[in-house]
């Protein structure tokens, strides 16, 4: 828990010497990208990651949903963390989470609708992403307003980050597609070149998290577990 | 200030819901004016869809105006009440639980280069909650030409695969009278022996693997619409078509 300091909040950023992009404030919006990363690291939001790599379009949908989220939950959560009553403080951070993705589900159903049912229960389900309350509770409730912005952005991103490659793979080799594109050229299909159905289920977004978990490793040796 | 106090966390909170709920309030009510325009613009694309035009959602309104000839709102006992709109004036969800005498089914009549089309809305039960559609008959008052399904909160990859163009082509060219004439409607079936449909003639269509009670669902809602519309379609139905099916 932080120090209770009598400054006002909102000027926080501007008292602390520190510039917007110093190191450590890179670090926070890095770090998830790869040393840290939720799903291939931490191994959160893993169901969704499951669930919504079919395609490239809801991934990237998605991802920019959960940036938005844990982007403005954070923000909220960490201006408000001088404020929040300690013993309701996780009931509060599910009412500020669940509200910004009932905000980010209105807005879809207005101006991306077609994607909105595809999404259906996953946005809802934003909500219960580990990573969300996670950061919230670690991270926004103890640090101020900018850098937890950066830290939720940061994790959000390595997230989406992971979604889009997986997603990647599956679309490619599961409908010969990119973002509903078709990419394997259909000469390959007259020479006897078959889709991958297997992509196109859970099973293999697990198998390709498994590779780029095995991968990453084999190039960043310090996230090798000793023991 | 004692952040520990019980007044002050039930004031906090109090406030925390009263913030919240205007700000979801405000944005719900912003922004409903977009998402009804994309649901109405949908049900244009669902309708069309039965009848074998695929387009857009932006481009539905043009061609919705294009095909559809006339829209009826129907009574049970198969006369025409024009004083009620039929695309917008019923929602099928309130119609239902009417007094028979008070209910009004929307009937879409469609002309596709020559040939006229029927297209019924469906609405029923599946197994969570609420499953609905369009289905359209070809001109002898029979035949299935197409049919669309959707669905509130069936279990994804079981009930919810209704909405497949897989399973809904299943139902084209089956027919939902009989060769007596009575009306048998279209049953969901494990037990049909014919996985790929080949039969149209036997008033089934193969079911769906762990989805029973959802393709039941759409059983009973094909019947149980189909039977409102009984009278208005037995008006013209000649004897030719039924013996045309014998």
């Amino acid at each position: 828990m932080s120090k209770k300091t009598n400054k006002p909040i909102f000027l926080f950023v501007a008292k602390d010497k520190e510039p917007l992009f110093s190191k450590k404030n890179r670090a926070l919006l890095t770090d998830p990208l790869d040393d840290n990363n939720p799903i291939t690291v931490q191994v959160l939001g893993i169901c969704s990651a499951l669930a919504i790599t079919v395609q490239l379009e809801p991934a990237i949908v998605m991802t920019i949903s959960v940036i938005a989220v844990m982007g403005a939950s954070n923000v909220i959560v960490s201006l408000l963390r001088n404020l929040i009553p300690n013993r309701i403080r996780i009931i509060v951070q599910l009412v500020v989470v669940a509200s910004m993705v009932i905000l980010v589900d209105q807005i879809l159903r207005a101006y991306a609708y077609d994607v909105s049912k595809q999404l259906s229960i996953f946005i809802g389900l934003i909500i219960t992403n580990c990573i969300v309350m996670g950061r919230l509770e670690a991270f926004a409730l103890g640090n101020g307003v900018w850098k937890s912005l950066l830290d939720g952005v940061g994790n959000a991103a390595g997230y989406g980050f992971m979604l889009i490659l997986v997603a990647f793979f599956r679309e490619l080799f599961g409908s010969g597609n990119l973002y509903g594109y078709q990419i394997i050229p259909e000469s390959f299909y007259e020479m006897g070149y078959v889709n991958n159905g297997f992509m196109l289920l859970s099973p293999m977004a697990l198998i390709t998290v498994g590779v780029i978990i095995w991968l990453q490793r084999a190039r960043n040796r310090k996230l090798i577990e000793k023991g | 200030m004692n952040r520990d106090s019980n007044a002050y966390t039930f004031g906090f909170a109090a406030a925390m819901v009263v913030v919240v709920a205007s700000v979801l309030a405000f944005t719900a009510s912003s922004l409903k004016d977009f998402q009804q325009e994309n649901v109405r613009k949908e049900k244009m694309q669902n309708i069309l869809a039965t009848i074998g035009i695929e387009i857009d959602r932006d481009g539905a309104e043009v061609l919705f105006n294009e095909y559809i000839t006339s829209q009826l709102a129907l009574r049970n006992d198969g006369t025409v009440d024009e004083s009620v709109d039929p695309f917008s004036g019923i929602k099928l969800a309130l119609e239902l639980k009417k007094e028979p005498t008070q209910q009004r089914f929307p009937l879409y009549l469609a002309d596709v280069q020559g040939a006229s089309y029927y297209i019924i809305p469906l609405r029923g039960a599946g197994l969570w909650d609420a499953i609905w559609g369009y289905i359209a008959l070809e001109s002898d008052r029979n035949t299935i030409k197409g049919a669309v399904f959707d669905h509130k909160a069936e279990t994804a990859g079981l009930g919810a695969e209704i909405t497949q163009q897989w399973f809904m082509d299943r139902f084209v060219g089956e027919k939902v009278f009989d060769n007596d004439g009575k009306l048998v409607g279209i049953s969901v079936s494990k037990t049909n022996n014919d996985p790929k449909d080949l039969d149209k003639n036997d008033h089934e269509v193969d079911a769906i693997s762990g989805a029973t009670i959802t393709g039941d669902g759409i059983s009973d809602m094909i019947i149980e619409r189909l039977t409102h519309y009984q009278p208005y379609l037995e008006q013209t139905q000649t004897t030719t078509t039924v013996a045309a099916n014998m």
